[in-house]
């Protein structure tokens, strides 16, 4: 029991960067339906900016949380500015096709100037552990827990009490139509595009000091699981990537724990062929109105 | 039609190129003999993801190959050092091992430093009949091939991995007093696997039991999982062949868990990147098997630091001794043989016996391999202590 109980714990500290990296995923793909490949190396560069200013600014844990959302939120609309809006009324595999490219360029360009090496966080939160009972929780994992649910909260503000997120709102159902109400579709996009890449940012800083270690490459993989994430919660749907990403987290680490640590990301792409062939709108993702 | 004559004179000027360029390659051909120098080919991971480890070899040569020619060379020779960089790659090494040997015409190659790229130049030196010897290619089969014969041309200076899980299941049973072990591995590596599987043939041939056998691959980042389910069976030791860039994580996650047991591993934990990733409180009762320890206080390797310093200015690392013991081993086995000649030179490294180095005294068996002592360090508080030296 214990030691379901410490798996459980495991699964959620992971489940949490998969939900915070899965957030923005979803957001992206509610309001302009592109399935942004480069989310995950956005997290890679915050996880890099945010080694920076610890490293060589000597910043604390929050600070450093701040700077990397503030630069990851001026990439993500740079990326959308340059990359994906003079494609906005192309096909989607043109989209697609550029996200990919994006997500390479971003990558490869990141090894040039930082090297494939790996790199290592300083200690900004020295390590500390609790029992409870026989169950070991780390404080990083309280503090990712608590970043993200935290971050999740701030976003749902965001999306249902504020103009802003009311634009987000319309613009996602009908983009058109916003546009004839008044609402200027190119900012809101942005708007989108920076609240999805700093969350991005955040999710890369708590997996620098969670972990420890970081390279060019590391945005691949987290940012496949996280698009899973997303699928699972019913793409488009904030509260359902956020479930999608603890879910992933706790079966990754419960079929790691039943000894096929070896299988976990078969299993993870499974649940994603399995989901889009049973389920393809998520488990959260009933409401969503069908555009025509 | 313009376009044309442009293409016309660029092939012609190409020509041209090629056609200086072979006579360069054969002029010093016709030298070798007569030449004042010995040419000695260094195939080694410059620049790439296992970078360090071929600097450090070159280090290592180059300090003794200088030397060696201060004191008037060998058979009245200066030996010159043709440098070339495989890029860490596999198809690289055996390009690079093809120039060495037939462009530069080297009487031997030196390098590469990992198994997987030495296996690439080993069919290059084979084909062309000159001796190849890494001081680093660990792996079981580098100097014998799938069929249990012995490649005549290649050799190493470093001992295989199956001997290094053997000293650590010794090490685990008999000076730790174990009787549970578990194993970590990383399945996606050669090395990792070879390591853990000699370890656990020689563990339960000591009366030991392996309680668990957990795997996970390169680059994951985390391992809390397997983690908990190792600590769950409560291991006395903890056997975790692998690279320094997962153990660093490894360990740092295990001791978060409260899994405390001894972490016993193998050369690849040599670095200095290992104390970044896991930090000095998880670096306690970690035990590697390695080539050498700076720690060592005997006048070899005391004389060997005090030269390394003074030419870079740093302690030496063991893959800087491995290399210089490398060009002593060669120097040893040329003056031998009497003659800058491949296949004489093959002759007398073969039948190398007692050579003195750095990392210990080597005698060459019949499969190409040293017998050499092994040496067993004890990290304590993310610094490397030199723990004890085993003879084989």
């Amino acid at each position: 029991m214990e030691q379901v109980l410490q798996q459980l714990v495991n699964g959620i500290s992971l489940g949490s960067i998969y939900a915070l990296i899965a957030l923005g995923y979803t957001m992206v793909y509610g309001i302009i339906n592109l399935i942004n490949f480069a989310h995950g190396d956005i997290y890679m560069i915050g996880a890099y900016v945010g080694f920076a200013a610890t490293t060589f600014f000597g910043l604390g844990f929050i600070p450093a949380l701040i700077v990397s959302m503030i630069i990851t939120a001026v990439l993500g609309v740079v990326v959308e500015k340059v990359a994906y809006k003079p494609i906005r009324k192309s096909t989607r595999i043109a989209a697609l096709i550029t996200a990919i490219s994006v997500s390479l360029f971003l990558e490869y360009g990141m090894m040039y100037f930082v090297k494939a090496e790996t790199r290592t966080f300083p200690e900004v939160l020295p390590s500390k552990n609790f029992r409870l009972g026989n169950v070991i929780l780390n404080n990083k994992d309280v503090y990712i827990v608590i970043v993200t649910v935290v971050m999740m909260l701030i976003l749902q503000y965001i999306i249902h009490k504020t103009k802003i997120g009311m634009a987000m709102r319309a613009a996602s159902m009908d983009s058109e139509a916003a546009q004839l109400m008044g609402i200027s579709v190119d900012n809101t996009i942005s708007v989108t595009f920076a609240l999805g890449s700093c969350l991005a940012g955040v999710a890369g800083v708590l997996v620098g000091v969670y972990y420890n270690s970081i390279d060019p490459l590391m945005g691949m993989m987290p940012g496949i699981k996280a698009f899973i994430a997303a699928v699972i919660g019913g793409i488009g749907v904030i509260p359902g990537a956020m479930f999608g990403g603890y879910l992933l987290g706790i079966t990754e680490t419960m079929v790691s724990a039943a000894g096929y640590s070896l299988y976990k990301d078969a299993v993870a792409f499974a649940i994603l062929i399995l989901m889009l062939l049973i389920k393809p709108k998520g488990l959260f993702g009933k409401n969503v109105r069908e555009k025509v | 039609m313009k376009r044309l004559s442009v293409v016309l004179a660029m092939v012609l000027i190409l020509s041209l190129f090629t056609g200086c360029s072979s006579q360069q390659a054969a002029a010093p051909a016709q030298s070798t003999d007569g030449a004042d120098t010995v040419k000695v080919g260094l195939n080694y991971e410059l620049s790439g993801n296992v970078a360090t480890y071929g600097q450090s070899l070159t280090e290592g040569i180059e300090l003794a190959m200088e030397e060696i020619n201060n004191n008037g060379g060998l058979l009245g020779k200066q030996v010159e050092l043709v440098k070339a960089d495989n890029k860490s790659d596999n198809a690289e090494a055996a390009n690079v091992a093809t120039k060495l040997i037939t462009r530069d015409k080297v009487v031997t190659i030196l390098g590469p430093a990992t198994s997987g790229n030495t296996k690439g130049a080993i069919p290059v030196a084979m084909q062309h009949k000159v001796p190849l010897i890494s001081a680093s290619a660990t792996a079981d089969d580098v100097t014998v091939d799938s069929n249990g014969n012995v490649r005549e041309f290649i050799f190493k200076t470093c001992f295989s991995d199956s001997f290094q899980g053997v000293i650590m299941a010794n090490f685990a049973g008999q000076d730790l007093g174990a009787k549970k072990a578990a194993i970590l591995i990383d399945t996606t590596s050669d090395y990792s696997k070879g390591l853990a599987t000699s370890f656990k043939d020689k563990f339960e041939n000591l009366g030991g039991t392996i309680v668990t056998q957990q795997a996970y691959q390169t680059k994951d980042k985390d391992f809390r999982a397997v983690l908990t389910n190792i600590k769950s069976v409560n291991p006395d030791v903890l056997y975790l062949p692998g690279y320094y860039e997962e153990v660093g994580l490894i360990a740092k996650q295990a001791r978060e868990l409260g899994l405390n047991a001894p972490i016993l591993g193998g050369d690849g934990y040599d670095s200095p990147k290992l104390l970044e990733l896991a930090g000095k409180e998880a670096l306690n009762h970690v035990y590697f098997t390695n080539h050498y320890s700076s720690m060592d206080d005997s006048p070899e390797v005391v004389k060997f630091k005090e030269a390394f310093n003074k030419k870079y200015g740093k302690d030496p690392d063991a893959f800087n001794a491995l290399g210089y013991d490398l060009a002593y081993f060669f120097a040893d086995a040329l003056v031998r043989a009497g003659e800058a000649d491949p296949v004489k030179i093959k002759d007398a490294l073969a039948t190398t016996k007692n050579f003195k180095g750095i990392t210990g005294t080597l005698t060459v068996d019949e499969n190409h391999n040293p017998i050499k002592a092994i040496t067993i360090i004890e990290m304590k508080d993310g610094v490397q202590t030199f723990l004890k030296k085993q003879e084989p």
